[in-house]
């Protein structure tokens, strides 16, 4: 990665590994910009990881209230797995917003609409969506036109989001992520994981099947 | 789009048709194109997961609506049987995304809506399929111990023939964990089947000298690694014996006519398979029966 052209404030990359001395470096604004392959050059994504978030009830009451400033994907990341997980749903939704067959309001609400197995979008909103008790928050915004861009997802977000910025990568997702409950929902309660209490992040084999097996279900919601 | 290249490969459906500047990988590239299906190499979300793209055309002589259907239940039933073995841990390729609803393409030419047909991305093997493994072997075999397949007691020799036969029992492993799972893989061929990370650089034509990475200083062909089922386009889910000895009769069948020389040795599958899971000794019988008149039960069709 070329370092030069990384600034605190902005980060773009079509890699996953973010290097830790950049991820040190960020200090209010961690928002990362995201090329999805194959999804159109035009609709970058922009993903920010929040940790002790402090005003979850305020920021699902400007969702529920609909509040278009507040169009957001903002995902309760204890129900992430790792960062395929994430952008495998944001695929999905962008991929059927293109294609005109979207099942709830827009792409964001799309976006958590796909994280779910199953086809029950307030189903998938309890799930997988910010609750009010929501401690740590993936923010997802899609660049929908061009006047959504990385510093104005930046500015609005650091102004309205009370809560620490971290990397967006599996390192910190996988201290985050509670596999049971993200089995359950997955109905995979059969998959044999590794405890939590694992040392290190390391992707050993029972967590990679873990992984696979949610994006296949992932793509395969839906299907009848 | 059009350009004025020689042979221009069919169109890509979206989202496929975008072309990244920033992501090198893109435009997927053209492997193999069959009857059902073209298969492009790409990737999935970046360039970390290398992906294999599987294209279902639609199918201009068909009646649209039969096409559709058609269509949509075979990249289905695909995408299904692939996610239900990951779950269940048999090697395949995992499932990273679908569209079974296809999209409707304009045509460059008369500016017509037609159907363009269904997608599914999968997770790229990395690898040989057993196929060329089993031929380098075998030209191995030659190259070193001549043609005079009676000589017993040469010790390189035995060790080489030992190294195949666990290389197979692993082979019937891998299809006992498929059957177990439920599925009927419908077109078990050596092409069908990748070591994992073996990379034999077999010359293609035209190629100068291959790297040989999957041989090591004595030129002995890589047999360790997973085995991987590809291929589940014609696959279903079935438990019954006949099905499941069916898929062992192709295989068996299949390995006798591209690999005449180690057919010998083809019992080392039946082994592997017999070791895998409980109900392996009822389909191997049933394998007999199949054997003595073929592979239709029918005589329809």
């Amino acid at each position: 990665m070329d370092l030069s052209r990384i600034s605190i404030l902005e980060k773009k990359t079509t890699e996953f590994s973010v290097p830790k001395s950049i991820a040190c470096a960020m200090s209010s604004s961690l928002l990362e910009t995201i090329d999805l392959a194959h999804l159109p050059p035009s609709m970058p994504v922009y993903v920010a990881l929040y940790r002790d978030v402090k005003n979850a009830a305020s920021l699902r009451q400007q969702l529920i209230s609909g509040n278009a400033d507040f169009e957001y994907a903002f995902i309760d990341a204890s129900m992430v797995l790792s960062r395929a997980h994430a952008l495998s749903a944001v695929f999905r939704a962008v991929n059927d917003s293109i294609n005109g067959r979207l099942k709830s309001r827009n792409v964001h609400s799309e976006i958590v609409f796909s994280f779910s197995p199953a086809n029950n979008i307030a189903e998938s909103f309890r799930k997988f969506g910010i609750a009010d008790s929501t401690k740590d928050l993936l923010v997802i915004k899609v660049s929908t036109t061009p006047e959504i861009t990385h510093d104005s997802v930046a500015a609005h977000l650091s102004q309205h989001v009370e809560g620490s910025v971290v990397p967006f990568d599996d390192d910190t997702l996988s201290n985050i992520a509670d596999v049971t409950k993200i089995k359950k929902a997955y109905k995979l309660g059969a998959l044999k994981t590794p405890p939590p209490t694992q040392p290190n992040g390391t992707h050993d084999d029972g967590t990679k099947q873990l992984e696979l097996s949610v994006l296949g279900a992932i793509a395969l919601r839906g299907a009848t | 789009m059009h350009t004025t290249h020689e042979y221009t490969p069919p169109p890509l459906p979206p989202p496929f048709h975008h072309h990244h500047q920033t992501t090198p990988a893109n435009p997927p590239t053209l492997l193999t194109q069959g009857a059902e299906a073209h298969l492009y190499k790409t990737h999935y979300l970046s360039a970390a997961h290398p992906a294999a793209l599987k294209i279902r055309p639609s199918k201009p002589y068909r009646h649209p609506i039969l096409d559709r259907r058609l269509t949509r239940q075979r990249i289905l039933q695909e995408a299904r049987c692939l996610a239900k073995l990951v779950r269940e841990g048999v090697s395949v390729p995992a499932l990273y995304a679908v569209d079974w609803e296809g999209q409707t393409v304009t045509d460059a030419d008369t500016g017509a809506e037609r159907y363009g047909g269904a997608w599914l991305l999968m997770e790229w093997v990395e690898g040989d399929v057993v196929r060329v493994v089993v031929r380098e072997w075998e030209g191995y075999m030659l190259r070193h111990f001549g043609d005079d397949r009676d000589v017993d007691g040469h010790v390189e020799r035995k060790r080489e023939e030992d190294r195949m036969k666990d290389f197979l029992r692993r082979i019937g492993g891998a299809v006992g964990k498929l059957h177990a799972a439920g599925v009927i893989h419908g077109d078990l061929t050596t092409s069908n089947l990748i070591l994992r990370g073996t990379n034999l650089g077999v010359k293609k034509e035209g190629e100068g000298d291959a790297v040989d990475e999957g041989r090591d200083g004595l030129g002995h062909v890589g047999l360790e690694g997973e085995v991987v089922l590809i291929d589940f386009g014609l696959a279903g889910q079935s438990v019954q014996d006949e099905d499941r000895a069916v898929d062992l009769y192709v295989l068996e069948r299949a390995f006798g006519s591209t690999h005449p020389r180690t057919e010998g040795f083809f019992a080392e599958v039946l082994e592997g398979y017999r070791a895998s899971y409980r109900g392996s000794v009822s389909v191997l019988k049933r394998l007999e029966e199949v054997r003595m008149r073929g592979r239709k039960k029918s005589m329809l069709g």
